[in-house]
């Protein structure tokens, strides 16, 4: 605790210090985490406080740190998928979109259309869920249990979606380069587009609670104040960015997947405060929304293949490995050894719920990746903590810990 | 962007930085501009500053081992324009004991991609205020993505129930790690010498055994 010097009158008289009358106090280190509700994981926060007010943060990360960029590179190509969904783990599926084009982009292939639509389609669908997550229990750290109570009913029939579509409801490993596993089952697709009739009330009674809140603004409004210009030195994305006023999305920027044929808005703050992201957030899930409608339109009318119909790359169904010899050796080859890929490098980035996440993708020429650099988003966003928190109260801290988005499993890998 | 303007785009750095660039590669619809170390923080000092290049964002510096290298260390600076809405990735070469110029003064987000890099392969950023590893474990020794790190590391950690404290004890393993070579001589995907395969190379007459035998 804080040591408080009082000059005493019995000091006075003794010694006389030139500090008469004023009350010192010493900084006082503080840890914050590495178990505490509010840290999102496993983050250990170094805190020298003045009184309340926050000095200086020192993050220390790494209680996660599995080794994930070790293990990639002793595993084939097909192998390496699953540990993208343990990265960022409420968002399974954009890690794995990252890591299947950097894939495609090496070996120089191109999905088919309903390949491509699924993926848009899952992928907005993992953008909602991780918002939903993200600001209820944001909300949660700020005082209000009632969101998350709310959310995680929401989150829990998304990831039916997902089991339904990939038979896990978190650790998918759908998204394969050259498409995705298998097509959607039948129903699936009516099945979502009424969940999102649904959708639209959810979201009003979460606003109803959140957006006016008093409570809610009075903790989040001019909090973690960060400048367009800071931003972008930091490496902020995502949210992160547009809360900024930075009007930056990969999905526009430099599409992929078709995201060029769908139309949606990128929603930008003007503050830069933690209440801004709250509301770029919210109304990305509402973009998402439309996103899923326009890409349930798209698939209901183009049938076909969801994955390349290339027996070097991808796998043949089970049904044709029974009867065809040809097939039994491709599929044997393709969980055996994989794939090789052309020797050359790639630095592929989507836009995930968080932001940029990147993977800087070298190949040997050999069936194992020489080196896989995954770019966390939370990293850079988490790195800004020391000078967004600086000057603000320990309980600021906490908001602006939720309004950062973070999650280990990508920060650690 | 097209090829052709990542192309008019290397040579334009490449006018402008002269000497300083080594090698500039256009693949997969990304340009890649390799420096020498020396010329590293003008090198990328000028990258976003130009109005031409404006890379106001650094998104990732990666570092990459190649043993076989003279310099073994390749370290990778990903930069992105928002303003032009373009990449340029930047490579400079180093080993074990040569610093590379820190670039934190210029991108404060350096500071922990520096730190990871250091930490995970003993690369040196000279200047770099706050060198500490960053996701190994307090006191951890080695550098673990080094290729000659291997994957099983050489510490194993558990819980002593009589010292009532976590312990740190030498990798005991019932298996060895196995690891496959599926390097396969029919594809003609590789360029690995087999053995027997040096036969094929040298033509007959050349071969001293078989020529004293006729």
């Amino acid at each position: 605790m804080a040591t408080t010097n009082v000059a005493t009158e019995a000091g006075l008289s003794l010694s006389a210090p030139s500090t008469q009358g004023e009350v010192q106090i010493k900084p006082l280190t503080m840890n914050f985490g590495p178990q505490h509700p509010a840290a999102h994981g496993v983050l250990r926060l170094v805190m020298e406080m003045d009184g309340e007010v926050v000095e200086r943060a020192d993050p220390h990360i790494g209680l996660l740190h599995r080794g994930t960029e070790k293990l990639i590179e002793y595993k084939t190509y097909t192998q390496a998928t699953p540990y993208f969904d343990r990265l960022d783990y409420v968002s399974p599926m954009s890690m794995e979109h990252t890591w299947v084009l950097a894939v495609e982009k090496l070996l120089g292939i191109t999905p088919p259309k309903r390949g491509q639509y699924i993926r848009v389609l899952f992928a907005e669908i993992t953008r909602i869920l991780n918002h939903l997550l993200n600001l209820t229990t944001f909300a949660l750290d700020v005082g209000a249990i009632t969101p998350a109570l709310w959310g995680f009913e929401e989150r829990e029939k998304l990831m039916e979606f997902y089991e339904r579509v990939s038979g896990a409801r978190l650790h998918a490993n759908y998204f394969r380069p050259g498409g995705v596993n298998l097509d959607l089952p039948a129903g699936l697709a009516d099945d979502i587009g009424a969940y999102f009739d649904t959708f639209p009330k959810f979201m009003a009674d979460l606003e109803g609670l959140l957006s006016e809140n008093r409570v809610f603004k009075q903790r989040t409004v001019d909090i973690g104040v960060v400048s367009a210009a800071d931003a972008l030195a930091w490496g902020f994305s995502g949210p992160m960015l547009r809360g900024s006023n930075v009007a930056w999305d990969l999905r526009k920027a430099q599409p992929y997947d078709s995201y060029e044929e769908f139309d949606f808005d990128v929603p930008v703050g003007l503050t830069g405060d933690c209440y801004a992201r709250y509301l770029v957030r919210m109304e990305e899930m509402k973009q998402s929304m439309h996103i899923i409608r326009q890409a349930l339109d798209k698939l209901s009318k183009t049938p076909g293949p969801v994955k390349l119909n290339d027996r070097k790359v991808t796998p043949p169904t089970r049904g044709e490995m029974k009867r065809s010899m040809e097939a039994l050796i491709h599929h044997f080859k393709l969980y055996t050894e994989g794939y090789h890929v052309p020797a050359g490098d790639t630095y592929t980035a989507t836009e995930s719920p968080k932001g940029e996440l990147g993977v800087y993708l070298v190949a040997d020429g050999t069936n194992r990746p020489y080196r896989c650099k995954i770019r966390p988003t939370g990293f850079s966003h988490l790195q800004a903590m020391d000078f967004m928190s600086k000057g603000h109260m320990l309980a600021d801290a906490v908001a602006i810990i939720g309004s950062m988005d973070i999650v280990f499993g990508e920060i650690d890998r | 962007m097209s090829d052709e303007a990542l192309k008019e785009l290397g040579d334009y750095i490449g006018n402008a930085l002269g000497a300083a660039v080594v090698k500039t590669e256009i693949a997969h619809g990304e340009l890649a501009v390799t420096l020498t170390r020396a010329a590293l923080f003008k090198g990328i000092q000028f990258l976003r500053d130009d109005s031409t290049t404006h890379c106001e964002m650094l998104a990732d510096i990666a570092g990459v081992d190649y043993p076989d290298r003279a310099e073994r260390f390749e370290v990778v600076y990903n930069l992105l324009s928002v303003k032009h809405n373009h990449r340029i990735r930047v490579k400079v070469a180093t080993d074990e004991d040569t610093p590379v110029a820190s670039i934190v003064s210029l991108y404060p987000v350096a500071g922990w991609f520096e730190r990871e890099a250091w930490d995970l392969y003993g690369i040196f950023f000279a200047d770099n205020p706050d060198l500490r590893r960053i996701l190994t474990d307090y006191g951890f020794e080695g550098h673990p993505l080094r290729k000659d790190f291997p994957l099983t590391g050489f510490v194993e950690l558990r819980y002593d129930a009589e010292q009532r404290r976590v312990v740190y004890e030498p990798v005991k393993l019932t298996q060895d790690f196995r690891s496959f070579d599926f390097l396969s001589p029919w594809e003609g995907m590789t360029d690995v010498q087999l053995p027997g395969d040096e036969k094929a190379v040298i033509p007959l007459a050349a071969r001293p055994a078989i020529a004293d035998k006729r």
